[in-house]
């Protein structure tokens, strides 16, 4: 029986299609976050000047005459980081990578529920949609931030509630992933495949699906919250005497500005693990793999990463140290965050150390893989003066902040997500991307991600606030370090041009490409490669067993210098 | 200390150093790690090319140095923690100056910040925003109450003695906003329906500018107020100046 | 190509299938939810300078009889597994009928004898926090009924179909469905306590 085309490639049932699927929508959303950014970065750089080209397309309520207005440029930065995080890199990471690969490396047929399954890719669609039309409502998108604080968005336009009711599908559609990974992971690991046998990608995805899990649903909560006060007039939010604009605000009061933010950064950081862990499974992969030998401290790494989830719970108030908070709990999220940020020292200590010894190919997938530590690690590391509640007084709500976070996501996680592109192409198209293009791809990004970032920090640390629409242009304390806001913009525009060299890779090479020699084309030892190039429906010829641990290169006395999990 | 001090704003309050010296220190030790993992980085990366080494080590390293590095970041974020972060919080933040200060009160809204000071008596007179008149008393300051006659109300100017602790009482009308004065080292969040405060002992004779640090609305980016930090007598001079037409608030978009 | 295992049959290491382990999970972040929004009541409630009691505002007893509705519908529904797992089909669609019925009674009390009243006096729920944590937690409440009647009804209808070729399938899929029911039933046994009572 032959499979309809709209079973097969759109409501398809298959985790490797709706994988696919995942890919392309969420590197559509990228791409699409990336413009609104460069738009924002126009308005940064020549703040006041009309947007050659485009500006004029915009129409008069967003860019009369083509010149941003404040308006349209906090609608831009509240999308900005709502796509980027919601509809971009997380769904890549988890919906993508965690649906094409996890089944394959745990050796199981498809998910554990595929219906549930192809549910959460079309509920993520959906919430995606419903937040791109959110720009064409009266008073356009969302425009208080990716973080939504009320009293703002209490009273915002119409695009806020649409941003909430985006945001409740694409909660819906995690939830729905979580409970399909975690059962999936605990439950169809082939015979032999022991926790202690698992890929460190798999356990990010645990771990991430577990995050995603129980994380969520306080926002959901938050929403519900945020939506009642928009519709029913409640006031969860809003407390007695406000008076905006000069006219006192109906509502009946008695509500806490500090609740919302409770609940959103009890999301709000684990979800930025969320982001990372995908990342650091997609690293540990592809390092292990090229290096040639077994990764060093697989243990620690585990323990690292379900240390990270368990402590993300619980140091989500370092956002909110300047709320006026007392002692005590100020003290209590410090020392929570620097303990969260040992994990991570131990986990990229691990993957440093583990290059020791190791008889490295510098192929484009682990270009990319390798500048993701060093880039986490200033991204990381920029974490720690926020986690002080001393030094985050200046830094707060600086571009220091933006810098920080920005090292992490962009030159930390999108390289790495970049190289899992390049690593695991091969297994589902039969084709190589090109490597030449991918090596023109990898040198001018990691460059030009730097130039856009690294002047934030400086910024950051002259004190000039984020979300500001012109750059700082009107503080005398942020005239020293203005010019960088064109620097960071070129640079921006120029990181455009270089991912059009990834674009054209990753299509051209599906017909083009140079064809896999065998089925492990990089004579990898994880089971994911055991499989057919493509793999069909189902996976696995037969189901296989597995005998060792994950990372068996180079073992002494083996006639090769990878062993594969599933041999004897 | 000297590279980092080009980059942060001059510090002109009493307890900025204190800041600053934090900063110093955990930027250090980022600055330690960055340099060391990263030249161990470079020549990993050289030595153990598959062109050098064919073979890889199955395995690789014995030694725990890691481990070793590890427990030195441990210990020097548990002292920067204990020794330097919280107590400054305890005392510089939570811990609340007496005696002979200066109190204002600040009322933030979109997108201005409304500042209140109490006047000779030294007391805030009562507020109610039945009295509220946009320009002429944009606090509502009720002016029947004896302790209200004498206040006296700026929008976006900031004026302080040197040398004097000030204590700020902050609240806001309507959004969150936060109150930053870069050079002071002081931020803090201003948060509807909350009245917090914030302290800082000005140390240098100058005009900055306070800058709203959360999103607060479209105008947000233009909710720039001006402090100027006068000798005492200078002060003095502009409070008493002030104090005659109590009735409009100043309103210069620059400091005056 | 090969099938998914332990749809039907429990994996040792956690003794579940793998429907049962997802609707654990599910119910998971679903306490996570109404975790929130209890916190919530709490937060607001202690930041509040006076809070109604609830009884002054809310019908008790109505709300105790709809207490004893749904706790007798998870009865029903538990008879319903049990008589499938006695391989009793009438016995299901009988019990499972009434749990369905049940539950439309909840509902229906709860919209005409507590909504309507409370709109009938101008009690809308943004009058005050009381009423407007009452409103989003009994309202997300009922939205959680409205879906349990629609999985429900769905087992007792159409999907009943699954009994004739797998019926150990089926049986999973009702107790599972089971599993969500009597959680929906204990978000209201902590509900009626703290928004009628305390
Ligand atoms: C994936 C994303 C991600 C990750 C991993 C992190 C990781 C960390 N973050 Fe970050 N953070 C964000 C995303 C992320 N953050 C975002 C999005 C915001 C802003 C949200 C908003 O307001 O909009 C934010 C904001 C933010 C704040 C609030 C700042 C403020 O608003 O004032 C704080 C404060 O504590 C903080 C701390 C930390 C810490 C301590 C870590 C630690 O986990 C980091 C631990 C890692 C290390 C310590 C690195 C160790 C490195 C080495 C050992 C070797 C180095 C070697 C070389 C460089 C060669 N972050
Ligand atoms: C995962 C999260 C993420 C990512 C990846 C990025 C990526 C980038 N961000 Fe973003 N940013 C945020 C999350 C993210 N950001 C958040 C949360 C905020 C705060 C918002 C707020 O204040 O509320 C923010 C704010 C923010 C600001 C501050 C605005 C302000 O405060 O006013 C700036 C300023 O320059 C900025 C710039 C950039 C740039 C230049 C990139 C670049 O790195 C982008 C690089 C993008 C690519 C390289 C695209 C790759 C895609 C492809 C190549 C597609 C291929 C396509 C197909 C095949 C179809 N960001
Ligand atoms: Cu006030 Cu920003
Ligand atoms: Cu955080």
């Amino acid at each position: 029986m032959k499979t309809p085309f709209w079973r097969k490639y759109i409501f398809s049932t298959d985790h490797k299609t709706i994988g696919i699927q995942y890919g392309f929508t969420s590197l559509f959303f990228l791409l699409f976050g990336f413009a609104l950014m460069m738009l924002m970065r126009w308005q940064l750089a020549f703040p006041g000047q009309p947007i050659p080209f485009i500006g004029k397309l915009l129409g008069e309520t967003r860019a009369p005459d083509g010149i941003m207005l404040p308006e349209f440029y906090n609608e831009l930065g509240a999308m900005h980081g709502t796509i980027m995080v919601f509809l971009g890199v997380v769904p890549l990471g988890a919906g993508c990578f965690g649906n094409l690969l996890v089944p394959l490396q745990i050796g199981a047929p498809d998910m554990a529920f595929p219906k549930l399954n192809m549910a959460s890719y079309w509920i993520y669609f959906v919430g995606g949609v419903v937040m791109l039309a959110s720009f064409l409502l009266p008073g356009g998108a969302a425009s208080s931030g990716w973080t939504s604080y009320p009293p703002l968005a209490d009273i915002a336009p119409v695009g806020q509630t649409v941003w909430i009711l985006g945001m409740v599908f694409l909660a819906t559609s995690s939830l729905l992933g979580a409970v399909n990974f975690i059962t999936t992971i605990l439950h169809l690991r082939a015979k032999g495949l022991t926790f202690m046998r698992l890929p460190i990608f798999v356990w990010a995805q645990l771990v991430t699906a577990f995050l995603l899990l129980l994380a969520f649903p306080p926002l959901e909560a938050a929403a519900v919250l945020q939506l009642s006060d928009r519709l029913l007039q409640t006031s969860f939010f809003l407390p007695s005497g406000l008076m905006v604009s000069g006219e006192p605000l109906k509502a009946s009061g008695g509500g806490s500005v500090l609740l919302w933010q409770h609940l959103f950064w009890f999301l709000g950081h684990p979800e930025v693990y969320v982001i990372l862990l995908p990342a650091i499974g997609i690293v540990a992969e592809i390092i292990a793999n090229n290096i040639r030998k077994p990764l060093w401290g697989y243990r620690s790494m585990v323990y690292s990463t379900l240390f990270i989830g368990f402590m993300s719970f619980i140091v989500w108030a370092h956002h909110m140290f300047l709320t006026g908070m007392g002692t005590t709990i100020s003290a209590f999220f410090q020392a929570t965050t620097m303990i969260i940020s040992i994990p991570s020292v131990v986990i990229l200590s691990c993957l440093f150390i583990s290059l020791w010894g190791g008889s490295i190919r510098f192929n484009t997938a682990m270009l990319f893989a390798l500048a993701f530590l060093p880039m986490f690690g200033i991204g990381g590391l920029t974490g720690l003066p926020l986690g002080l509640a001393a030094s985050d007084i200046h830094l707060h709500d600086t571009y220091y902040v933006i810098g920080h976070f920005h090292y992490v996501v962009a030159p930390g996680v999108l390289l790495a997500l970049f190289s899992g592109i390049y690593h695991w192409y091969p297994k589902f198209t039969g084709r190589h991307m090109n490597e030449f293009l991918g090596k023109l791809h990898f040198w001018p990004t990691l460059f030009l991600m730097n130039a856009i970032f690294f002047p934030m920090l400086i910024q950051g640390l002259a004190g000039v606030s984020r979300r500001l629409y012109d750059g700082g242009l009107q503080y005398a304390h942020a005239q020293g370090v203005l010019p960088l806001n064109k620097l960071m913009s070129y640079a921006a525009w120029l990181l455009a041009l270089a991912q059009i060299l990834f674009i054209l890779n990753l299509f051209v090479s599906m017909f083009k490409g140079r064809k896999v020699a065998s089925d492990n084309p990089w004579e990898a030892t994880t089971l994911e490669w055991q499989t057919p190039t493509p793999p069909d429906h189902g996976n696995f010829v037969t189901l296989p067993v597995v005998h060792r641990g994950p990372y068996e290169y180079s073992l002494p006395g083996a006639g090769r210098d990878f062993t594969p999990q599933s041999e004897p | 200390m000297t590279a980092l001090k080009g980059l942060l704003p001059v510090v002109a309050s009493a307890h900025g150093p204190e800041i600053d010296r934090l900063i110093f220190w955990v930027h250090l030790l980022m600055f330690v790690l960055l340099v060391g993992w990263g030249l161990y980085f470079v020549v990993t990366l050289f030595k153990f090319r598959r062109r050098k080494n064919p073979k890889a080590d199955y395995h690789g390293v014995h030694s725990h140095v890691s481990t070793w590095v590890e427990i030195g970041v441990v210990i020097v974020e548990a002292v920067l923690l204990i020794g330097l972060s919280i107590p400054f919080w305890s005392r510089k933040v939570i811990a609340l100056p007496e005696g002979d200060v200066i109190e204002v009160r600040v009322n933030a809204e979109q997108f201005a910040w409304n500042i209140h000071y109490p006047g000779p008596d030294g007391t805030f007179g009562k507020t109610d925003w039945k009295f509220f008149d946009k320009a002429a008393n944009p606090m509502g300051i009720d002016r029947n109450d004896p302790a209200g006659q004498d206040d006296i109300t700026t929008i976006n100017q900031l004026h302080l003695p040197v040398g004097k602790t000030v204590l700020i009482h902050l609240s806001s009308r309507d959004m969150i906003h936060s109150f930053f004065l870069p050079e002071m080292r002081v931020k803090q969040d201003v948060i509807p329906g909350l009245n917090i405060p914030t302290w800082f002992t000005p140390t240098r004779i100058g005009q900055w500018e306070i800058a709203c640090a959360q999103l607060c609305g479209l105008g947000h980016y233009r909710m720039r107020g001006f402090m100027t930090i006068h000798p005492p007598e200078a002060y003095e001079a502009w409070l008493a100046e002030q104090a005659v037409p109590a009735e409009a608030a100043t309103t210069d978009d620059f400091w005056n | 190509m090969e099938a998914i295992p332990y749809t039907v049959k429990p994996r040792e290491e956690t003794g579940l299938y793998n429907g049962k382990l997802g609707i654990w999970l599910f119910l998971a972040s679903e306490v996570m939810l109404f975790g929130a929004l209890f916190s919530t009541y709490v937060i607001l409630r202690l930041g509040s300078l006076k809070w109604p009691a609830g009884s002054s505002i809310l019908n008790v007893p109505i709300g105790a009889l709809n207490t004893v509705v749904l706790i007798t519908s998870s009865v029903t529904m538990v008879f319903a597994w049990l008589s499938l797992k006695e391989k009793n089909f009438s016995g299901f669609r009988r019990q499972m009928g009434f749990t369905i019925l049940l539950a439309l009674l909840f509902l229906l009390v709860k919209w005409f004898f507590e909504y309507t009243p409370k709109f009938q006096h101008h009690l809308y729920p943004g009058k005050n926090t009381f009423l407007a944590i009452y409103f989003v937690l009994t309202g997300l409440h009922a939205l959680h009924v409205v879906g349990g009647i629609a999985v429900n009804a769905y087992f007792w209808g159409p999907g009943s179909r699954m009994w004739t070729m797998e019926p150990d399938r089926f049986t999973n899929r009702v107790e599972i469905a089971g599993l969500y029911w009597h959680f929906v039933d204990l978000v209201w046994i902590f509900l009626f306590p703290v928004l009628y009572l305390l």
